[in-house]
């Protein structure tokens, strides 16, 4: 049995990256390299407000300052940061207005991505925002979202269009000095999402914004703000390509989302970057950072991840539980292959009393692939009642990977509850057996069971997502398990 | 890392002493403190930005100021006089020593043949042999400030050597008293050996008999041969002018048994560093401890096991109760090796807190290399089961005693651990007066039943 | 002996019980069924004073006592047992020391001098044939590791030890086998007094075969909508609770 799973596992490493084509779209490009003039450059060629500019360059000051951080379970080789492009943007108009615009290169990019942009064939249900090289191009359904106050639109724009709103919440969530990633996010972001949903909305459909970084040496980094005011609700979905390509590419995004009074965010990832080919070699470097800020009483935010690319995650998608009654969850599957490393995982900050969070985290290693999950779960003083309860499993499909689980706890309210509890293991040959049993071959058996094991996860993610995200499972260990 | 002033004052004073320190020690004791001068110099005293250190920040207490305890500092054997360890009925071979050093054994004649059961500094020179293997084999001065500082300032402590297939029934107790009227600093250093299918029970008492500061950096290595088992207790009750730093290196061969037990009943600042390597086939350990602190008591529990072969198994328990304003910190690591294959490793940290000035934090780690493994760890942070509660106050019983009752149940499950009917009898009946309120929690010998000494004067 | 009148209790902001109104005389048993989640045993809990419930309007006299006014500990020192729907597990704690620590609270309660240890020890042998438990049961740890059966006994074990004026069974004779089942009603018989009374919830017309009741009531969504004899009993049995939902409509 040893050995056919071995062969199985086998099949997996050789599996290949399929969204690892290259459009050639004519790109509007900077040189290379990183200072204070190359941020103005960008500022000034998205004709950004003054704040912007400002905020920018405290922000780079800030990075100056910083150095990577070496704390995570991580082998990251040196990057050079003069050694890369900081803003490539397709070179027809970003601002369009009907399909017919759209490079054809372009579109045909996102057709092969499976993405929708034209708003006849679009699955009802799904407005989306494509991001190609950290520069949106093009936003669906924008006006049925108007009619109810609703703003989604690329982040420059919002700038331009709202730059009060922007300049109230941009960095009230992630301060431009956070941490050395954000930093850079915050000095060099080109473009991304802005989603704000005034009082009392349900958003009526899914948002959406789809990544894809396609030029040579670009880092791609966008930022992405969503406010959602009081009793009003939005459901945000994001997904993620690259090409093949042997040198690593750098992705630092930044997500903020502000909350008030019972206002809840579902915010859903599914990661796809490339992660490199079968000996480690290209991928992307995926280091985000993700934080939301229950500030309203009663509000609640979400996040659901499944990790299957990237050469390098970097990750931890967050909660300030500040308001009273807040409710923080995490849902994320990280599975890693080959030569791909993740240290992932998030910090439930209860500031609140009567706040509650929960954490699911299940990692599936394979491969040589190290899967570390990271947690913090805080609870301040002030926070009284808070309730936590977290679970992290990991699963190892064969002996050259490791899973690694690192909570830390820091609990300094006696009324607390908090409670971790992880597991490590691999696929109990016993349930593979109860299934051949019945008839179902390993390699079967090992998908059930991994599919069981992510469900819980899977099950937090819109329809449409949850279908892609298991597909996307499926190809990452087909040949082995199911 | 930039030296403090005070590891600067540190090296300067071992400088200054080292003929002092170096008169009676064994020439590979001496030796190693080369490689320790080198390693301090480069490591110093952890702050709490060293990642293990994190929750314990020790760099505040272990400064130069303090006389270091070359000798016995002004205190004599006759300190022990007024100190009769009287855990009851526990029949056993008695070592004391004083502030670090060994002053006498009792009974200790009466060991079976060839076993060694007394004074690091006299025993490491009549077996070089076992010195030479063993001495800093495990606590490796190039990966910790305070072993390294240790192995510098270390002159005495306690040797045991249990041969091959030697069975010692009795506990063999070791009473380590600090007493004196200076404020010391004392770095104790302890080699247990437990050959081929030997067997051992070993208990340190940690105790303090006078109202002196105490800053204490012990480093104890144990080696548990094939087929061998060791029994280690650590009893600490201390006054709360103590800061102990405890380092207990642990290695096991194939098919070895080592139980360790750490309570804390009573201290200031206390800091264990557990490391278990399992580095043979089938060998197993279960590593516990109970901490029940108040006031501004500190104690932070640092554990990691290293799985280094296939076929082992671990099992860690450490529980917590903190009451007024007192600070609990537990780090535990599981570590797999690549290829060590069919390990079984369960961890599980417990605290309650019972202030809203009492603190927790814990984290529980695990870092697996092997994928036929079972590994698992939990831990939580709250308060006493309410249906348990009603359960118990349905019945009749107050809130008062059903709070008692349930502390004490949650801390059972540790107690049961010890092996020693004796030892069990006295650390239950202990904790369970501990949280009644019957024992003055200030008590300064409160598991040999001895009257306190008063509280040190907090700074 | 027991006075209840339009009691109303919520969990969680959810009303449970809406208006209950029931009288208990010594020497009477009672029995109270209706269907799942009906709330049997959120009455049996507010009754022995869960603070999980909120008591929002009504009454409850014990004995010519304010019941709702009583701790639960009090509750059970003035002679109220409540043998429990799902018994707690509570490892650490040994059956000896939770009921010597029971009963000599109530002693001290009603004034009596505590039991010596050797009357103590005679009194659980004594309890312990009465209800025919294992020895090896009471040298555990309160409910761990007990199966479902040994649960249930255990509750009748410490009903016989306290020796209460008012007794409620919530579902005991559940996962009994049929010789427990015996075992159990036996003791329950054997304890009864005139001056003690019993009220049973149960699912079952097999423990009322044992146990015979004086009334029989139904409780549905929250309140007793049918009360009599023991007859009523044979005919849920019977007909299940579908007619009495009707006529509630
Ligand atoms: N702790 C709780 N939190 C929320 N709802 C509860 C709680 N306890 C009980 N309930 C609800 O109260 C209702 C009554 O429950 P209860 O346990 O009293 O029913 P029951 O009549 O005893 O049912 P059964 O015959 O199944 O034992 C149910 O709807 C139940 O879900
Ligand atoms: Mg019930």
């Amino acid at each position: 049995m040893a050995s056919e799973q071995d062969k199985l596992l086998e099949e997996v490493t050789n599996r290949e990256y399929q969204y690892g084509f290259h459009s050639d779209i004519e790109m509007d490009v900077l040189p290379k390299g990183l200072n204070e003039e190359v941020i103005r450059e960008i500022s000034r060629r998205k004709q950004e407000p003054e704040f912007l500019l400002e905020f920018r360059l405290e922000a780079y000051r800030n990075w100056l300052k910083m150095e990577s951080p070496d704390w995570a379970h991580l082998k990251i080789p040196e990057i050079d940061f003069q050694d890369m492009i900081y803003y490539a943007a397709p070179k027809k108009k970003p601002q369009l207005n009907s399909m017919d615009e759209v490079d054809p290169e372009l579109r045909a990019t996102f057709d092969k991505l499976g993405i929708p942009l034209d708003e006849q064939k679009v699955l009802a249900g799904v407005a989306v925002d494509a991001i190609i090289d950290s520069v949106s191009v093009k936003t669906t359904f924008r006006e049925t979202l108007a009619e109810k106050g609703i703003i989604f639109c690329s982040f420059s724009e919002a700038a331009r269009e709202y730059p009060d709103l922007v300049k109230k919440y941009l960095g009230s969530v992630v301060p431009p000095g956070d941490n050395f990633f954000a930093a850079l996010n915050s000095a060099v972001f080109s473009d991304g999402s802005f989603v704000f949903i005034p009082k009392g909305v349900r958003c009526p459909m899914e948002l959406s914004s789809y990544f894809r970084i396609n030029t040579m040496n670009t880092g791609q980094f966008e930022r992405t703000l969503i406010v959602a005011e009081d009793d009003s609700y939005v459901s945000y979905l994001e997904g993620c390509t690259a090409p093949m390509r042997d040198e690593n590419q750098l992705h630092a995004a930044v997500v903020e989302i502000v909350t008030l009074d019972r206002a809840e965010v579902k915010y859903s990832t599914v990661q796809n970057w490339y992660p490199g080919n079968k000996e480690g070699k290209g991928g992307i470097y995926n280091f985000v950072t993700k934080r939301g800020i229950c500030k309203g009483d009663y509000s609640k935010i979400s996040w659901t991840q499944v990790e299957t690319g990237s050469a390098i995650t970097w990750k931890y998608p967050s909660c300030v539980l500040m308001g009273n009654n807040t409710v923080g969850e995490f849902y994320s599957v990280a599975l890693t292959n080959n030569y791909q490393q993740a240290d992932t995982g998030t910090k439930m900050i209860h500031l609140g009393k009567n706040t509650r969070s929960l954490i699911v985290s299940k990692g599936i290693s394979a491969g040589k692939s190290q899967n570390s999950y990271r947690g913090l779960v805080k609870v301040s003083k002030k926070a009284d009642n808070a309730r936590n309860f977290s679970q992290c499993d990991s699963l190892l499909l064969g002996d050259k990977c490791g899973a690694h689980t690192f909570p830390y706890l820091e609990i300094n309210n006696p009324s607390a509850k908090v409670e971790h509890e992880a597991t490590t293991s691999k696929i109990g040959e016993d349930q593979i057996f109860y299934c051949n049993q019945r008839g179902i071959d390993t390699e079967d058996a090992v998908g059930l069971i991994v599919n069981g094991y992510v469900k819980e996860v899977i099950n937090q993610l819109p329809m449409e997502f949850a279908v892609e995200a298991q597909k996307l499972l499926q190809i990452s260990l087909e040949g082995s398990v199911g | 890392m930039q030296l403090s002033e005070h590891d600067i004052a540190l090296q300067r004073l071992f400088a200054e002493n080292r003929e002092l320190i170096e008169k009676d020690a064994a020439p590979e004791v001496n030796a190693a403190r080369e490689g320790a001068m080198e390693a301090f110099s480069k490591l110093g005293i952890p702050s709490s930005k060293v990642e293990a250190y994190k929750y314990t920040n020790l760099q505040a207490w272990f400064k130069a100021g303090y006389t270091q305890a070359y000798g016995l500092n002004g205190a004599t054997s006759e300190a022990l006089k007024q100190f009769e360890c009287n855990v009851h009925e526990l029949d056993s071979y008695t070592l004391f020593t004083v502030n670090g050093k060994f002053v006498a054994g009792s009974n200790v004649e009466a060991l079976p043949d060839g076993v060694e059961a007394g004074s690091f500094a006299e025993l490491s020179k009549k077996h070089p042999e076992l010195l030479k293997r063993y001495y800093g084999s495990l606590a490796k001065v190039e990966e910790d400030g305070f072993v390294a500082l240790n192995t510098l300032f270390a002159t005495d402590g306690i040797f045991i050597y249990v041969p091959k297939g030697k069975v010692v029934e009795k506990p063999i107790q070791v009473v380590n008293v600090l007493t004196g009227e200076q404020d010391l600093m004392v770095n104790q250093r302890n080699l247990i050996v437990v050959e081929e299918q030997a067997q051992a029970r070993v208990l340190f008492c940690d105790h303090t008999m006078s109202m002196s500061r105490f800053v204490v950096n012990t480093v104890t290595e144990g080696h548990v041969a094939e087929s061998a088992m060791l029994d280690f207790y650590n009893l600490q009750n201390q006054h709360n002018g103590t800061v102990q730093v405890g380092a207990y290196h642990f290695d096991q061969e194939t098919r070895s048994l080592l139980n360790a037990n750490y309570f804390t009943l009573h201290t200031g600042v206390a800091r264990n560093n557990i490391f278990s390597r399992l580095g043979g086939p089938h060998a197993e350990n279960h590593i516990s401890g109970l901490y029940v602190i108040d006031k501004n008591q500190h104690v932070d529990n640092f554990s990691f096991i290293n799985h280094a072969v296939p076929d082992c198994e671990s099992n860690e328990l450490f529980k917590g109760v903190m009451d007024d304003a007192s600070t609990g910190a537990f780090t535990g690591r599981i570590f797999v090796a690549p290829d060590a294959q069919r390990t079984n490793a369960y961890q599980s940290n417990n605290n309650l807190l019972l202030t809203e000035n009492a603190k927790m934090n814990t984290r529980p780690q695990l870092e697996i290399y092997a994928d036929d493994v079972k590994c698992s760890h939990g831990a939580t942070v709250g308060q006493l089961d309410e249906h348990a509660m009603f359960y118990l106050r349905a019945r009749g019983i107050s809130k008062e005693e059903a709070n008692i009752l349930l502390m004490y149940a949650f801390a059972y499950e540790v107690i049961e651990k010890i092996q020693v009917p004796a030892l069990k009898e006295q650390i239950r009946e202990l904790v369970e007066k501990r949280f009644r309120g019957e024992l003055d929690k200030c008590d300064s010998c409160v598991v040999c039943g001895q009257l306190g000494t008063g509280r040190v004067k907090s700074e | 002996m027991l006075k209840i009148r339009n009691l109303h209790a919520k969990i969680e902001g959810k009303e449970i019980l809406r208006g209950i109104d029931l009288d208990v005389k010594a020497g009477e048993i009672h029995a109270i069924m209706g269907p799942n989640g009906s709330g049997k045993s959120t009455l049996a809990s507010v009754l022995a004073g869960n603070e999980a419930f909120e008591v929002v309007e009504g009454s409850v006299e014990f004995n010519g006592k304010d019941l709702l006014d009583l701790s639960p500990e009090d509750r059970a020192r003035e002679g109220f047992f409540l043998s429990f729907q799902y018994p707690v597990e509570i490892p650490g704690v040994s059956m000896t020391n939770f009921m010597r620590t029971a009963l000599n609270e109530q002693k001290k309660y009603r004034g009596e001098a505590p039991l010596s240890a050797s009357d103590f020890l005679k009194l659980m042998r004594d309890r312990k044939q009465l209800v025919d438990i294992d020895s090896d049961l009471t040298n555990r740890s309160v409910n761990e590791g007990f199966s479902g059966g040994e649960k249930k006994k255990n509750e009748i074990f410490q009903m016989a030890m306290l020796d209460p004026k008012l007794a409620i069974l919530d579902e005991t004779d559940s996962g009994l086998d049929i010789d427990a089942l015996r075992i159990v009603a036996n003791g329950v018989n054997k304890l009864r007094r005139p001056d003690n009374a019993t009220i049973l919830i149960t699912h079952y017309q097999r423990l009322l075969d044992h146990i015979v009741p004086d009334f029989v009531h139904v409780l549905y969504k929250g309140k007793i909508v049918k009360s009599a004899g023991k007859e009523l009993a044979y005919e849920l049995e019977k007909n299940g609770y579908d007619w009495i939902k009707k006529e509630m409509e």
